[in-house]
């Protein structure tokens, strides 16, 4: 099949570009076991870039992004094969500790997972008690930024000290939000941010995601479609456990190259 | 028709069965504390906190060396057993899945099994014996050696409720292994856990065979770990035995004292856990 003709892409994130990609897989292969989650995967996430990485249910998003932070290798049994490198080091090296990994590579999960023994304040102050000592104020300070960036902190200013199960879904998925910005990582892995959200609670984790760009690699799992096409500039497509194709955002959505993202995004299966 | 009604007749004896094996269970529970409270509660008075033991003959006199011995005693045992059993527990939820983990389980279980007094001989052999004298010390440890595998266990079963995701997030966050338990796992099953301490508590206070062996009791006031004391259920059992009216009546009372201490413990322990479900 000829590929359609391309057209100019005002997307940056698609040009060729010298820099080494923030981050980029190399044949990276996800094992359950014997069986893979997730197959030889080439890909580069690149800086103040949104990725939106969608696919059918049990495609291979979810084993990929875990595998981005070295989250995969918790579930017993699991390995990876091939190369993560996050400024160009390969995070699967021999002798680097995954905890270190994942200091850099924050993650937001589907479900809001505040901490229910901590405060508001003390969930967003979480991950900075595994870094260097700080301060009561700067770390107060820290906080304060964190919930600012997360669009969260006119609402809970007032009740710092609160536990966050007194706060709504949306709420308390921002709050998880801060905690993950907080320790100031290099890329924010949301493995379906939204689906446990009500669709206010879903819009504002969008406008989120698009302020996190702007200080963040961001890489982002969705089932809606929309919200891929409202958030994100590269999009890929994952089937059956492996790439299908990646590209800009509207390139994807307007003329996929291959005949399956063109199934899929056009609702014929999945 | 004559099926429905059949059915009603069955459904509605088989109701009448439930409630009657409900009040069966409490019936026990009833007369017990009727019955101690009947006989005990004329004898606990201001004395029977304040004053000791006093000679055969001569009136008044109390329990309040026995009361101090089981608060010592247990208070031994919960420090010796209580860091012991909780951290156990910890381990065995968090990363009790290989052999070892399997292993430890298994001895707790075996260990809950052990009848108490079998305990006592044991703390006899290896505490008393090489010390050369019975002591509060070897009666706390022998309890501690009951609270363990009860406490193991229950502390297992809470840990566990810990959602997973929770263990996640904090793993994520780029928190070393032992730190998510700690700090997030534990903390979260804190509730269930001082619960499961309380009720572990509750049930090593009303153990007498070990102390038997260990403590060996005494009528005088004593707070030195290292020589005999006196406890509350020794206190209530050579009393009991022994042939003087005086001294049954301050056995009931002490009977009465005990289980009311046992109950408040168990009522603690289910305002933690109501308190903790409001907060979530
Ligand atoms: N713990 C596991 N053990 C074995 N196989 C697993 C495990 N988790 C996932 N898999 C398999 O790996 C493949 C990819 O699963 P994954 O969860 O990454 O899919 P997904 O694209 O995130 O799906 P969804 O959209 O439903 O979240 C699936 O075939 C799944 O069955
Ligand atoms: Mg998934």
């Amino acid at each position: 099949m000829t590929p359609p003709p391309t057209q100019p892409v005002p997307a940056p994130a698609d040009a060729p570009q010298a820099t080494v990609p923030r981050l980029a897989t190399d044949a990276l292969t996800a094992w359950y076991g014997t069986s893979s989650g997730v197959r030889d995967v080439t890909l580069a996430f690149r800086e103040n870039t949104v990725t939106a990485l969608i696919g059918p249910s049990g495609c291979g998003k979810s084993t990929l992004l875990r595998s981005l932070n070295r989250m995969h290798e918790l579930v017993p049994g699991t390995r990876v094969t091939g190369r993560v490198l996050l400024d160009g080091y390969d995070i699967y090296e021999p002798g680097i500790n995954p905890i270190q990994v994942r200091r850099r590579i924050g993650m937001v999960f589907q479900r809001p997972t505040p901490f229910p023994t901590m405060s508001i304040a003390e969930n967003v102050a979480a991950g900075l008690a595994v870094g260097p000592r700080l301060s009561r104020a700067d770390r107060a300070g820290i906080v304060e930024q964190a919930l600012k960036r997360a669009a969260l902190w006119d609402e809970v200013k007032d009740r710092l000290r609160e536990s966050p199960l007194n706060l709504s879904g949306g709420q308390q998925q921002r709050l998880c939000v801060a905690r993950t910005v907080a320790p100031e990582p290099e890329v924010i892995l949301l493995d379906e941010p939204t689906a446990s959200l009500d669709p206010s609670g879903a819009a504002h984790i969008e406008e989120l995601v698009q302020e996190l760009k702007r200080e963040f690699t961001v890489v982002i799992v969705t089932h809606n479609l929309q919200q891929a096409g409202r958030v994100s500039d590269l999009t890929a497509f994952f089937y059956l456990g492996e790439l299908v194709e990646v590209g800009p955002t509207t390139r994807i959505f307007t003329a996929p190259l291959k005949p399956q993202t063109e199934a899929y995004i056009t609702g014929r299966f999945g | 028709m004559r099926g429905r009604t059949a059915r009603r007749l069955v459904g509605s004896a088989m109701t009448g069965v439930t409630y009657g094996a409900a009040a069966l269970a409490i019936l026990p529970l009833a007369a017990i504390l009727g019955m101690l409270i009947l006989k005990g509660a004329g004898s606990v008075d201001w004395n029977f906190f304040t004053k000791s033991a006093v000679p055969v003959g001569e009136p008044g006199g109390g329990f309040a060396h026995a009361i101090v011995g089981t608060l010592i005693i247990v208070g031994l045992a919960c420090a010796v057993g209580v860091p012991i059993g909780v951290a156990t527990g910890i381990f065995l939820a968090e990363f009790g899945g290989g052999r070892f983990g399997f292993t430890i389980r298994f001895v707790a279980d075996v260990l809950n099994g052990v009848p108490s007094i079998v305990i006592g001989i044991f703390a006899w052999t290896w505490l008393v014996k090489p010390m050369g004298h019975f002591s509060a010390l070897a009666g706390g440890c022998a309890l501690a050696v009951i609270l363990v595998p009860i406490l193991a266990r229950t502390t297992e079963e809470m840990v566990r409720l810990v959602p997973n995701s929770l263990r996640e997030a904090a793993l994520a966050l780029g928190y070393p292994r032992w730190r998510t338990s700690l700090q997030v796992v534990a903390r979260t099953a804190g509730a269930g856990i001082v619960t499961g301490c309380l009720v572990a508590v509750a049930r090593v206070a009303g153990e007498t065979a070990p102390l038997l062996f260990t403590a060996l009791g005494n009528e005088f006031f004593s707070t030195r770990l290292l020589g005999p004391m006196a406890a509350l259920p020794l206190q209530v059992y050579v009393y009991a035995v022994g042939p003087y009216d005086e001294w049954h009546r301050q056995a009931w009372a002490g009977a009465l004292v005990l289980i009311v201490l046992v109950l408040a413990l168990s009522l603690v322990a289910r305002a933690v856990v109501r308190a903790k479900r409001q907060h979530a």
